[in-house]
């Protein structure tokens, strides 16, 4: 039990420290890597409250997927990082305003958790009772069949993001000669071939 | 739980010895080399020009597209497993409830697949 309590307190310190770091950090590259090593972070203090698939879909998709697009963005973008700090003060109270309004949502939940725990857990617990079955297993018996609509609903978001990254960034580019190989095997004689008289002295037009 | 995290000790151990590894290679490479540095040594390397601009160059956005796909169909994979593993369980109500999913997704497919999306120019 120790051993667990000690895993939770390095991982939460090492998670706090690097979400300091990428708000504070000047190099915006650097503040990416601190991000991803706060993903794995996070994804030790999921295996220790058991869900493992969470943990292992956490550096799956947001270490190997996600993180580097931000790094692709970071690195590869023409922006003046200078420049986009300079106007810190005027997104100052924006900024402030959704960070009061997360805390509050935040001590919301641990305000109804701490005053009525029976009542917070009315509902019923959110996932079967972890026992003989692993995690995996326990959120597939929920997700697809009691959470049907949520789990359809992010299907709708999924295809929502890929029609809007389409639509944002794809544009047919004119004048571009690329391999259609259905027509260049289907081309016959008579459309590559042209047959001209030539006119002893006279040249071809 | 202390047997999940005697699971774990062994990718524990191994990402020990990595790190042990990366620190060994640097540290011993930065203790035993000579370490005279000078304003040429340190300066970059391009076949004797100065640099000319900045490494960050505008970048074709069509690499994000591909990546943002990538990141979509990597997510309605990882949504595959626990259904895989717990398929005995849920039945045909849960095997349809996936493939309708799948079907949602496919529509995304079709459409870009159709608008050329996948087509590198």
């Amino acid at each position: 039990m120790i051993l667990s309590a000690i895993a939770f307190y390095a991982f939460a310190a090492v998670l706090i420290a690097c979400a300091a770091l990428v708000i504070s950090l000047r190099n915006p590259v650097h503040s990416v890597l601190f991000l991803i090593l706060g993903f794995f972070s996070a994804a030790g203090l999921f295996v220790l409250v058991g869900a493992e698939f969470l943990a292992m879909i956490l550096v799956i998709v947001y270490v190997g997927a996600v993180a580097v697009l931000f790094l692709f963005v970071v690195m590869m973008m023409d922006i003046n990082f200078v420049q986009m700090r300079q106007g810190f003060t005027d997104y100052l109270p924006v900024g402030a305003l959704v960070g009061i309004v997360l805390l509050a949502e935040l001590l919301l939940v641990v305000g109804v958790l701490v005053s009525a725990p029976d009542g917070a857990l009315a509902a019923g617990p959110a996932v079967p009772t972890l026992g003989t079955e692993n995690n995996t297993q326990a959120i597939g018996e929920v997700l697809y069949t009691r959470y049907l609509y949520l789990f359809q609903a992010a299907g709708m978001v999924l295809l929502v993001a890929m029609i809007g990254a389409i639509v944002l960034t794809h544009r047919a580019r004119p004048g571009v000669r690329r391999q259609r190989i259905a027509d260049q095997v289907g081309r016959t004689r008579a459309s590559g071939v042209e047959l001209k008289k030539v006119t002893p002295g006279g040249g071809i037009s | 739980m202390p047997s999940l995290l005697a699971e774990y000790l062994p990718i524990v151990i191994f990402m020990a010895i990595a790190a042990g590894l990366a620190v060994a290679f640097i540290g011993g490479s930065w203790l035993a080399g000579r370490q005279r540095p000078d304003p040429e040594k340190l300066s970059p390397y391009e076949c004797g020009f100065d640099t000319f601009s900045d490494a960050r160059r505008e970048f074709d956005v069509r690499f994000y597209l591909v990546a943002l796909l990538f990141i979509i169909f990597d997510l309605e994979v990882a949504f595959l497993f626990p259904w895989a593993i717990s398929l005995k369980e849920v039945g045909a109500f849960g095997f349809w409830s996936m493939i309708v999913f799948l079907g949602v997704l496919t529509v995304g497919f079709a459409y870009e697949w159709g608008k050329g999306a996948l087509e590198w120019e």
